[in-house]
């Protein structure tokens, strides 16, 4: 499943976008969030995946965007590739 | 007999359903008051009475909505994504894409044909293309809110809305009114903003067809009109569009129910 975070508003679109199918629920991602954003949680399938925390789904334009100036982020410790951005 | 029900604490309306074995044998649609444990025992209670049954005879609950975590009597939740998927599967098999348009949020899904969600984004931060979206438009322009979608289609020259934002489209709408433009051009050019805004939102899943509008929006037969104009798609949608998310919620409860039996 993959599941868009985020929001778009009049200054463009704003989405972490996670691949359930692909994260396997190490937990790096979460670890290397400097504004722990993220969490470890059961899908309504049961799987346990990485997701970002309700709290937080409507500020990522603002909270998100300057990881990339970071190389340790979401997007790069993943093995799988499971994590992506919309900007 | 399997008896299950499904209840569905959305932002604006609360909804009960309950399934005998694969059949939907009574639902209820209530607004969501401030209390939502109340709501949830009040919704449940109406669709109980119209079902002639009793709490103690429904032999699972599953909760879904904003408020699915305040369900008291629920033996479990799921969120109205899958529920979403899943209802919109059972009506109409054939359905790979969900506009689900609620009150106070935008989603759309794509599932399988098991209904299982495969790709799924929300806006719950803009309000355009929701239900309180409309409200709010009703209200200024005075008019019924069941009423715009039949008179929007009776435009003849949709006025031009720049912003789906509700704030910026309320005063764009009154300084169309002082101009004397026909109210039902400036709906035309409502639909028009808010069917743009949930386009951009579809296409980030990828559309595929079917396609199925959820929600009250889908009662606004010209929101659907022109959504079907930009995806390209007839929208198929349900008798009762409101209930599906507590549909998908009670055929979760049923299956669940099996699991335990098991």
């Amino acid at each position: 499943m993959i599941i868009h975070y985020g929001y778009a508003d009049g200054s463009g679109e704003y989405y972490l976008i996670v691949d359930t199918d692909k994260c396997d629920g190490c937990g790096r991602c979460v670890e290397v969030c400097p504004n722990d954003i993220l969490e470890l949680a059961p899908d309504d399938y049961g799987k346990v995946v990485v997701r970002v925390k309700d709290e937080f789904v409507n500020s990522i334009g603002y909270i998100c965007p300057a990881c990339k100036r970071r190389d340790e982020r979401c997007e790069n410790v993943c093995e799988h590739a499971a994590i992506s951005y919309s900007w | 007999m399997v008896l299950v029900a499904g209840v569905d604490i959305g932002s604006l309306t609360a909804k009960a359903l309950i399934l005998e074995d694969s059949k939907i044998r009574a639902y209820a649609i209530i607004p969501t008051g401030v209390d939502s444990e109340e709501t949830s025992k009040k919704v449940m209670n109406i669709a109980l009475e119209k079902a002639e049954l009793r709490l103690e005879d429904i032999e699972y609950v599953v909760s879904t909505g904003y408020g699915r975590v305040v369900v008291p009597f629920a033996n479990k939740n799921i969120t109205e994504i899958s529920c979403h998927a899943k209802g919109a599967v059972f009506l109409f098999p054939s359905v790979r894409t969900i506009l689900d348009m609620g009150g106070q949020d935008c989603k759309a899904i794509r599932c399988d044909a098991s209904g299982k969600v495969l790709n799924f984004a929300m806006n719950d931060k803009c309000a355009a293309g929701t239900g309180r979206f409309f409200e709010i438009m009703a209200e200024t322009m005075e008019l019924p809110l069941e009423e715009l979608g039949r008179l929007s289609l009776e435009a003849t020259d949709a006025a031009k809305i720049s912003s789906a934002c509700v704030v910026f489209a309320k005063s764009e709408v009154l300084t169309l009114l002082r101009r004397g433009v026909d109210k039902k051009n400036i709906l035309a050019g409502i639909n028009e903003a808010v069917a743009l805004r949930v386009f951009a939102l579809l296409n980030r899943v990828g559309i595929e067809k079917d396609f199925a509008i959820t929600g009250g929006i889908a009662k606004n037969i010209g929101v659907v009109r022109k959504v079907e104009e930009k995806v390209g798609l007839k929208a198929l949608i349900a008798e009762e569009p409101q209930i599906v998310g507590a549909l998908g919620a009670a055929l979760f409860a049923k299956e669940a129910l099996e699991q335990v039996k098991k």
